[in-house]
């Protein structure tokens, strides 16, 4: 699979001898979702920033499609889509407007751009606002504002940078079926953020940043099997009877309708169902106890 | 990069334009108070300055003074706004250069200057006959003025870290700089030490060049004028640009 974007010995020192990036290695496929996960001030949006030209990297190469950014920085800027963390629009400008301009600055003409933002508004349900000024937005139309207008050039890799922050359930769970969309058309994704059930959910590969270092980089599936121990919540509608003690894996019971158990790289769920199924006691919903991902994220960053 | 600069440029005029209360108006209703005192009421008393009455003396240096003003105040505030909410980024994550960037700020500030020297061009032809000499001559000082004041705006705007730093310069710099400059009085009425001083204030060619647009005359000469402002404009673009490629205040 060919390379979306490399980057080798990234480090980035700030004029207040604030070591950002202290030698970042990066490696992520072409047609990738992949996720960048780190804890505040671990040195992913100055990553972000570096490759998307927002700042000025101190040593180090940025590759994006086979083209080095120190010689070809105009030509990666037309690549790239930027969502970023904080909103950086003119909130008294209209929402249309923001898109149209955002296209000119690309050397998109205003028709085109006009007939795609018409697309990208509708797409994100704000289109009935597009006259409206900018500032008059909730918080997750800002961000659905932003993502718009990081697609406006139609970029072969999108950046986000918490695109989920402040969004409530429902419009996250559709930004998450639009993201999938697009990766699926072929648009490279590189995802930052804290909520860990959405890079489980959308990404395929990851890489742990901590204190300005990739600490990690391999894919969803290869990390979360590391996690050999899973703990779930067991509901019933059904008052619980007594548990039996000899099921062969830890059961415990929370309350008179849930359960809860660990489990073991040995056994499955499949089996745990079946095993209580047999000593008279159904089971109706089951849910993780803890996020693994969060679990791994943890104990990595805290050098377990 | 004619999109990209046309993008830019319309966005500008549309920012101005929104807030017109704010950025058209005021500097004609100031022009017709100074018409109004030191046309009306106070000419007539001060009698001839440089061979002309005295409200068609300041006429010139009235509509230069807005000019300015505005060209000055349009890159200003435009872009420590972009950086100040950081819409800045727009343009840094988009592949367009420096020099289109520059282009398309100072022709915001440019266009400003036109609209308001304009409108206050037609608001004093209401009250006074106003003499014209060379159009030419108007057109060109107007011109080279306004882009010369959006680069100083542009360039002040760089290096503000507040709301504070950009009216620090226009007042306590831009406006001294402007009254002493021939404005409202012929520098030759001033003892030969001041009349040194005031050569060393570029307003002074320019106020002195479009005079000699409106009337005919003027005291250093027409060349003096336009070389001045042409050596200042270089000066200036060339700090703006290396301020801009190298991000001083914009990229850390």
């Amino acid at each position: 699979m060919p390379i979306a974007l490399t980057i080798k010995s990234l480090i980035k020192t700030y004029a207040n001898d604030f070591h950002a990036l202290k030698g970042i290695d990066l490696s992520v496929e072409e047609g990738d979702f992949f996720a960048l996960l780190g804890s505040n001030g671990a040195g992913k949006t100055t990553m972000i920033g570096i490759v998307c030209g927002l700042l000025e990297k101190t040593t180090g190469e940025v590759n994006v499609l086979g083209l080095d950014q120190a010689n070809n920085a105009y030509e990666i800027k037309r690549l790239i889509g930027l969502m970023p963390q904080e909103f950086n629009f003119n909130m008294f400008e209209p929402i249309e407007e923001i898109l149209i301009n955002q296209a000119g600055y690309h050397g998109i003409n205003r028709t085109c751009a006009k007939a795609y933002a018409e697309v990208l508004l509708k797409r994100m349900e704000l289109w009935d606002k597009r006259s409206d000024m900018a500032k008059s937005l909730s918080g997750g139309m800002k961000r659905r504002l932003m993502l718009a207008r990081a697609l406006i050039h139609k970029p072969k890799i999108l950046i986000l940078d918490e695109p989920s922050a402040g969004v409530d359930v429902e419009i996250r769970r559709s930004m998450w079926t639009f993201l999938k969309e697009l990766n699926a058309e072929g648009v490279t994704i590189i995802l930052t953020t804290h909520y860990l059930e959405e890079a489980e959910s959308l990404c395929r590969n990851i890489a742990i940043v901590d204190k300005g270092k990739v600490i990690e980089q391999t894919s969803m599936k290869q990390l979360l099997a590391r996690v050999s121990q899973q703990t779930l919540i067991l509901e019933s509608s059904e008052k619980l009877p007594e548990i039996p003690t000899t099921l062969g894996f830890l059961l415990t019971k929370l309350d008179d309708y849930l359960l809860e158990v660990v489990l073991e790289s040995d056994i499955n769920i499949t089996q745990v169902l079946k095993i209580l199924s047999e000593h008279n006691i159904n089971i109706n919903h089951v849910r993780n106890a803890q996020n693994r991902l969060e679990t791994l994220f943890l104990n990595l960053t805290s050098g377990k | 990069m004619w999109i990209q600069y046309k993008t830019i440029v319309i966005k500008e005029i549309l920012r101005f334009s929104r807030i017109w209360v704010q950025t058209i108006f005021p500097p004609i209703i100031t022009t017709s108070l100074y018409l109004l005192i030191f046309g009306g009421l106070m000419g007539d008393r001060i009698g001839d300055m440089q061979g002309v009455d005295y409200i068609h003396f300041i006429i010139p240096g009235i509509i230069l003074m807005t000019v300015i003003q505005n060209s000055y105040a349009n890159t200003v505030a435009s872009f420590f706004l972009a950086k100040f909410n950081h819409s800045i980024e727009e343009l840094l994550v988009s592949p367009i250069s420096y020099w289109v960037i520059l282009l398309g700020y100072i022709s915001g500030g440019v266009v400003r200057g036109l609209v308001v020297g304009l409108g206050v061009f037609i608001t004093i032809s209401f009250f006074v006959d106003l003499q014209i000499y060379s159009v030419f001559i108007i057109f060109i000082i107007f011109f080279l003025t306004a882009v010369l004041f959006s680069l100083a705006g542009f360039i002040n705007a760089v290096f503000a870290q507040s709301f504070d730093d950009i009216s620090i310069v226009p007042t306590f710099v831009l406006m001294p700089m402007i009254y002493l400059g021939g404005l409202f009085y012929s520098v030759e009425i001033l003892p030969e030490f001041w009349q040194n001083i005031s050569r060393f204030n570029p307003i002074y060619y320019m106020v002195d060049g479009f005079r000699m647009g409106f009337l005919g005359s003027s005291t250093t000469g027409i060349v003096d004028s336009i070389l001045v402002l042409l050596v200042m404009i270089i000066l200036l673009s060339l700090l703006a640009f290396y301020l801009l490629k190298r991000g001083i205040n914009i990229k850390t």
